[in-house]
């Protein structure tokens, strides 16, 4: 287990040089920022002083070590455009959007799963069938349209919550959170929702996929045969079989909610990180850009550690493999 | 001799498809005493399998129970509808797979699997559900069963699980365990040790065996009675002695003819020709006809059960006829195994 953990983090490390090394390429490559920030009719000394202070006269690879260097002892930089270290910008709007992808991701799981295993028992039912062109519907149309939709029918036609922004936040646990009143909840639950839609719609898949395959194994043929409840049957043998991939998709799909949730914090003007760095990109706030994808990579990295840990508990098998 | 306790009668199982209606299990009947062990033989397709899901209510859509009772103790189970057959299931009949390796919960501990079946039945506490699952391995010869309860399938050797499976069907004392193919997928050497298991088993606990295997060397050395199937219908029983030493069903001969270790080494086997017809298309009359050596004009029409003076019986206008006995009568349509 020990092993198993020490290996996994070293990997872990070497992703993220790896990563750091593509995104600072990457961005060094978009362009260079001075022009962007500066009034192009500016004299040529003021445009080499910034060039100078910004460190970007030195060699690519320089400001590469000079930029790993501050990283490892906690510095990321500052942001051009709002003079404030990357970290707090960052860690600012981290708790709108880990509100949101957590909401989210609850919606999906909690419908999700009972509605793909009902899809997936009774596959010939009229229920399922509807379940399954909800699902189709629920992956293949586009999230900002559905989020239009939503706004235009719930605070525009019937008024019943408001169409965006951000309730009043509380100090829960040390995070700004606004889930903690109702008035939050007002605000949080049409975004969480417009974000859960693709998930559900991938969530119901899963399941039911893997309903259909373990419902027809021997096992559950023989749990049968010794008179186990069809509760009993779905219950223990059915869920616990089937909760790898949904374990899976759960942890690749948080990361990637955290990380990508630009398109509904855009449409329902939700003050969470994906905005932070759609308006870097449009800007070329390069630290912002680099500490938030180096962040991102690092939040997959923990998930999927968790999601490792969790399959061992999950299915005795890959224990095994995993200690030996 | 002691009283059925399982009788099956005229059954029919039946698979509805676009080709039309697989007559799958065709009118079969038989019966099964206390403490005594049926061989259902047959070959792949002689609905021996289908015939055991049907007795425990198993069968799925699109197949189907068309006729017949299926008595247990008395109880018509085909009769009993969602949870009264869930409460007869694992509690007075039940079941035993062919695969080992599959019909346990890879990830779900032995334990936590036999407390499920004993708690399926009795409203017992998980404490007393686990001593009986214990008792119930080391009843079936499973050495340090507490440790084995903690351990999860893949542990296990295949032998072991099957003895575990067997120890699941046991738990609480059915009248009748269904085996299908129980051995088929296990070494020489574990599967005597099973069957002698079962052997030992069936005579202490009184619990009746109606054990499905295409393989005749298991029922010779096992069963006390036999029913040869073929094409969904029973041709041949009687005592497994007198069967095996005297076929009297020209597709029972021709089972037993082929098995090599009745013969020398290097000598040509010999095969029944030809393979099992498709249900889709039998042929009219005797199913066995066309691959049949002593087929002859009367074979196009359905053949009657032709009862012996041993209590034997076969499904065939011209039945192997040995000089002792003759055929008695043409009229019995009830085939007796046991007693």
């Amino acid at each position: 287990m020990i092993g198993f953990l020490i290996q996994r983090v070293l990997q872990a490390v070497m992703v993220m040089i790896a990563m750091s090394v593509i995104v600072f390429l990457g961005v060094y490559a978009i362009g260079n920022p001075i022009d962007v920030m500066i009034d192009p009719a500016s004299s040529q000394a003021l445009r080499e002083a910034l060039i100078q202070r910004y460190g970007l006269d030195r060699s690519l690879i320089e400001q590469y070590f000079v930029f790993m260097n501050n990283m490892l002892h906690g510095d990321l930089g500052e942001s051009f455009i709002y003079r404030l270290p990357v970290i707090s910008l960052i860690w600012s709007r981290f708790p709108a959007t880990l509100e949101l992808a957590l909401t989210a991701m609850m919606i999906a799981t909690c419908l999700g799963i009972p509605l793909g295993l009902w899809a997936g028992y009774k596959p010939d039912s009229w229920s399922a069938k509807a379940i399954m062109a909800f699902s189709v519907l629920g992956f293949s149309v586009p999230t900002f349209w559905i989020g239009l939709l939503l706004i235009m029918t719930f605070a525009v036609e019937l008024g019943w919550l408001p169409s965006g922004g951000r309730g009043p936040v509380s100090n829960i646990l040390g995070l700004n959170l606004s889930i903690g009143s109702l008035e939050g909840w007002s605000y949080i639950i049409l975004p969480a929702f417009n974000l859960a839609l693709f998930k559900l719609g991938l969530l119901i898949r899963l399941t039911r996929a893997g309903t259909t395959e373990v419902m027809s194994s021997d096992y559950v043929r023989f749990a049968r045969a010794q008179g186990l409840s069809e509760g009993k049957v779905v219950g223990l043998h059915v869920l616990k079989n089937i909760s790898i991939p949904i374990v899976t998709v759960f942890g690749l799909e948080l990361g990637s909610t955290l990380a990508f949730a630009v398109v509904t914090e855009t449409v329902f003007n939700w003050p969470g990180m994906g905005k932070l760095i759609i308006d870097s990109i449009t800007v070329l706030d390069r630290p912002v850009m680099v500490a938030y994808l180096i962040l991102v990579v690092f939040l997959f990295v923990i998930i999927n550690l968790v999601v490792d840990l969790v399959y061992g508990q999950l299915d005795p098998r890959i224990r095994v493999k995993a200690a030996s | 001799m002691s009283e059925a306790v399982l009788r099956v009668k005229n059954l029919q199982t039946q698979f509805k498809t676009r080709t039309g209606t697989l007559k799958a299990v065709d009118g079969v009947s038989f019966e099964v005493g206390r403490g005594r062990i049926l061989g259902l033989v047959g070959e792949s397709g002689s609905g021996k399998s289908v015939t055991g899901y049907s007795i425990l209510g198993l069968i799925e859509a699109p197949g189907e129970i068309a006729g017949g009772e299926v008595l247990l103790n008395g109880r018509d189970l085909t009769r009993l509808k969602g949870d009264a057959m869930r409460r007869m299931r694992g509690a007075q009949i039940a079941m035993v797979f062919q695969d080992p390796m599959m019909t346990l919960n890879p990830v779900l501990k032995i334990g936590t699997q036999m407390i499920a079946a004993v708690r399926a039945h009795d409203k017992v506490s998980r404490k007393e559900a686990w001593t009986r699952s214990r008792d119930a391995l080391a009843k079936v010869g499973i050495p340090s069963p507490e440790e084995r309860l903690d351990a999860y399938p893949h542990q296990l050797s295949g032998g072991m699980r099957q003895r575990v499976a067997i120890a699941i069907a046991l738990l609480h004392s059915p009248a009748v365990i269904i085996a299908d193919e129980p051995t088929t997928a296990l070494d020489v050497s574990i599967q005597g040790q099973i069957l002698a298991e079962v052997r030992r088993l069936a005579d202490e606990t009184g619990t009746a065996f109606v054990w499905v295997t295409h393989d005749l060397a298991v029922v010779s050395s096992l069963a006390d009675d036999i029913c040869v199937m073929y094409a969904g219908r029973v041709v041949e029983t009687g005592a497994a002695a007198d069967v095996i030493a005297s076929p009297r069903h020209p597709y029972t001969a021709g089972l037993l003819a082929s098995v090599p270790a009745e013969h020398e080494p290097g000598e040509r086997l010999p095969q029944v020709p030809g393979s099992t017809p498709s249900l889709a298309n039998l042929p009219a009359g005797c199913a066995f006809a066309p691959r049949c050596f002593k087929a002859g004009p009367a074979c196009t029409t359905t053949p009657p059960v032709q009862t012996f003076a041993d209590g034997r019986s076969a499904l065939c206008h011209y039945p192997i006829e040995s000089d002792s006995c003759q055929p008695l009568s043409s009229t019995s349509t009830t085939y007796r195994s046991a007693s």
